[in-house]
């Protein structure tokens, strides 16, 4: 029903700031996707001068309600208003009315300069003299931002790192040519940035948010959104399940809030499996540094911050035991990658093809693939780790982002591989599927299989037994069993000074 | 200062444009006066033309095969319609420029894939020209034989042609705010979406420009040889396609370089004679100029490596 307002105890509380006027409102939005409810009678109100947190798991309906928003998708049933005028809806009427978005995966065009972009997201920079207002724009307002920042605004996107990319579209997001944005959707702004960065940038949403600006935040890492916003939303399957000041929530109840089940016993350790000949070894990394050295049945970190070579050394690793040119005859190392729509998914196959493409030699009898053991093989993996679907023949691409992470694992956990490399594959992924997917991993590691870790998330790097902290391209420390705490990793990362 | 990686993408066509010039000048001196440059550049003309017209289409992440015979089709009306009515004649290229849009417009809409549009158009085309010209003939109009055939002052016409089309393509493609969307759709067609642009037109647009950029090149093909013939401009096709390529240009990802087209288009022109100069029979002439674009973009390939290399270090 349209324009009727669900009430529960938590949603709409009055406080102070919602008296300010209202920016955006979603009411009873409710979206399908065929047989599934994306959202199924959600709210979300936004008011000027706030900043909101959206929490939930994969798949709770965090993106649906930001496409709702940001015009890109209709709702089947609910209203939505901006500024307090309803009935206008679609991209163009979002973004007159100041609503801006930073998706979670990144949507520069890679082959435009840095300014070519603001020109594509910022339609008013017009005249001949486009090209140096675009400039002055982008380069103001990641000043502003990321003080200290070293981007060059001359280059190509293609020529920025993962990092730069991000905060270049962060930039273009926030700046304006005659008004600034009203309200900037941030999905996952921080999932490639370090923690300074992070920080930096979480220091610019106060101040945005203090000018009158309004910003909903979405972000798995808890502390941000506890320490960043003033209110706090909880969804899950498609609902709005708890609205609060975020002074209300602390991790433990913003967890228990998303439906998850707070686990803070600590890993038992296994006993030191050092001894004997390692499984892989490399010797120390540009003449400088530790060795590297990783045992059977050694689940190991790789730590520091990001893009520190921590990437490289997994490729590295990798062709160690595989030829670049001609691979090996026996899989015995397999890779899960980190950044899924580059070199994780085929888009246009099913979930079960994109399971089992790793393990076919052994699913195949005389190079003809046994669709039986195939089908089987993915039923498996699919009660074993809880892939979300009705069938797995449908096209991975139906599957919310964690999810398809989870083929990704099972891809790798299916072969007979036993050494996995992981490339900081949890990004974007929620808490619940970590847990499973952590649990998994300590009972691969108890059969033997060797993991080489490597996490931008502190938690992560916790669960290790041993862990290599990266600066520069090579390992600066090593730190086993109880010395993995995040003091001693981060007194690790940063020691060199200046060279964080 | 830090060389962009447009720049460096231009390195390599206009140094193997330079090698293969250098070479023809030495085995054949006499290539190097005004009348020489003319004959050797001359066939350039329209090739460099087309190779823009699928330059753009390229830049939006499709491939057109359909644009030998388009710019056959189009010479065919010039050489008919345009010389003995010309007001039928225009009337019938803003036509097929629309038609360019509109199949722009129903790969975007039905989602599918441009190749198989433009084979299957390929045919209507060629048809369409046959059925305007069953035999070879015609006459060029006066005004494009005049154009094609004048002699500017110390440049032969077809370097100044060359230089005409890559600067305003490159002013229109690479400067121009038309230009950024239109490379945007191919890098990105998300986002451009989400800016609040809409792809259908852009899309269109890109097709109707890519369709008069074709349309000049049948108009300057029959300027040079002043009748037509149904299947005057077949190998187009894949000449357009190479030089793209051959200039910079990428399949996928809106990454092209007008000025690299241009000169991927006089680089595939030169070769020719350069093979006919190195008395190389016919029958292996298309092998060899096969193995040139090989060996250029293998050197090209080996640079993009250097140059990642370069960046992680």
């Amino acid at each position: 029903m349209p324009g009727v307002c669900r009430t529960t105890n938590d949603v709409s509380r009055m406080n102070d700031v919602t008296a300010r006027p209202e920016v955006v409102a979603a009411r009873g939005i409710k979206v399908t996707f065929g047989a599934v409810k994306a959202l199924d009678g959600a709210d979300l109100v936004i008011h000027a001068g706030e900043c909101v947190g959206l929490v939930g798991h994969n798949g709770a309906g965090k993106s649906t309600i930001v496409n709702v928003i940001n015009g890109g998708l209709t709702p089947h049933a609910g209203d939505i208003s901006y500024g307090g005028n309803v009935g206008q809806h679609g991209i163009s009427a979002a973004r007159a009315n100041g609503v801006r978005c930073v998706f979670q995966e990144l949507s520069l065009c890679p082959n435009l300069i840095v300014n070519e972009n603001a020109r594509i997201m910022h339609a008013e920079l017009a005249g001949w003299n486009w090209r140096a207002k675009a400039l002055a724009l982008v380069e103001r307002q990641l000043r502003e931002i990321f003080p200290g920042h070293g981007i060059d605004c001359d280059s190509t996107v293609d020529d920025l790192s993962i990092a730069e990319r991000q905060m270049v579209e962060i930039a273009i997001s926030f700046a304006g040519l005659h008004d600034r944005p009203k309200l900037v959707i941030l999905d996952e702004p921080t999932s490639s940035l370090d923690a300074g960065l992070a920080a930096q940038l979480m220091a610019y949403i106060r101040r945005f948010v203090g000018e009158g600006g309004s910003v909903l935040l979405i972000s798995h890492i808890l502390g941000e959104i506890l320490s960043t916003s003033d209110r706090i939303v909880v969804m899950k399957d498609g609902r709005v399940v708890a609205d609060r000041p975020a002074s209300e929530f602390s991790t433990r109840t913003l967890v228990e809030a998303m439906g998850n089940v707070v686990r803070e016993k600590e890993w038992l350790r296994s006993s030191d499996k050092r001894g004997g000949t390692a499984a892989l070894s490399m010797p120390a990394r540009r003449g400088h540094g530790l060795p590297f050295e990783a045992h059977r049945g050694e689940m190991i970190g790789l730590a520091g911050l990001g893009g520190h070579g921590q990437t490289e050394m997994l490729l590295d690793l990798y062709l160690s035991r595989n030829g670049n040119w001609w691979p090996a005859r026996k899989g015995e190392i397999a890779f899960v990658a980190g950044d899924r729509s580059l070199n994780g998914t085929f888009p246009l196959w099913s979930i079960l093809n994109n399971l089992s493409i790793a393990s076919l030699g052994n699913l195949s009898s005389r190079s003809i693939v046994d669709q039986g053991r195939e089908t089987s093989l993915g039923d498996g993996w699919k009660k074993r780790i809880e892939i979300r679907t009705p069938d797995m023949e449908n096209r991975i691409l139906s599957l919310s982002g964690g999810n398809q992470q989870k083929v990704l694992f099972a891809r790798a956990l299916a072969t007979t591989a036993g050494i996995v490399l992981m490339d900081d594959p949890m990004r974007g992924v929620d808490v619940g599927t970590k847990q499973e997917v952590y649990e998994i991993l300590r009972s691969e590691a108890a059969n033997g299989r060797t993991f080489i870790w490597y996490s931008t998330e502190m938690d992560e790097i916790r669960l290790c037994d041993r862990v290599y902290v990266f600066r520069e391209g090579s390992i600066v420390a090593e730190l086993v069993g109880n010395e993995i705490t995040e003091q001693n990793v981060l007194a690790a990362s940063f020691s060199g000074g200046e060279a964080a | 200062m830090k060389i962009s990686s447009g720049t460096i993408r231009l390195i390599i066509p206009a140094a193997s444009l330079a090698l293969l010039l250098a070479a023809v000048f030495y085995m054949q001196p006499r290539a190097m006066s005004y009348t020489g440059l003319n004959l050797l550049f001359n066939l350039a003309v329209p090739i460099a033309l087309a190779t823009v017209a699928q330059m753009l289409i390229m830049a939006v992440n499709d491939l057109d095969l359909s644009m030998g015979t388009f710019v056959s089709f189009c010479a065919c009306v010039a050489a008919t319609f345009l010389q003995s009515s010309p007001a039928i004649g225009v009337l019938i290229l803003l036509g097929a420029i629309a038609a360019y849009a509109a199949i722009g417009v129903v790969i975007h809409i039905r989602e599918l894939p441009s190749i198989v549009v433009t084979l299957g158009m390929s045919f209507v085309w060629g048809g369409l020209a046959v059925l305007i010209l069953p035999s070879p003939g015609g006459e060029a109009p006066g005004w494009t034989r005049w154009l094609m055939t004048s002699r500017p002052p110390f440049v032969p016409m077809a370097i100044v042609a060359s230089v005409v089309i890559a600067v305003v393509t490159h002013f229109l493609i690479m400067r121009s705010s038309v230009g950024v969307l239109i490379r945007g759709v191919g890098g990105n067609v998300r986002s451009v979406e989400r800016a609040g642009w809409s792809v259908i037109r852009i899309r269109a647009g890109t097709y109707a420009l890519a369709g008069f950029f074709a349309v000049l090149s049948g108009i300057a093909l029959v300027g040079l040889t002043t009748s037509a013939d149904a299947n005057i401009a077949l190998r187009y096709t894949l000449l357009s396609i190479a030089g793209v390529i051959l200039g910079g240009g990428e399949f996928v990802g809106g990454k092209v370089s007008p000025i690299g087209a241009v000169i991927g288009a006089l680089t595939l022109t030169l070769a020719g004679s350069f093979l006919s100069f190195m008395r190389i029979s016919p029958d292996w002439q298309i092998g060899a100029q096969g193995a040139i674009l090989i060996v250029v973009l293998a050197l090209r390939l080996f640079l993009n490596r250097l140059e990642k290399r370069e960046k992680s270090r």
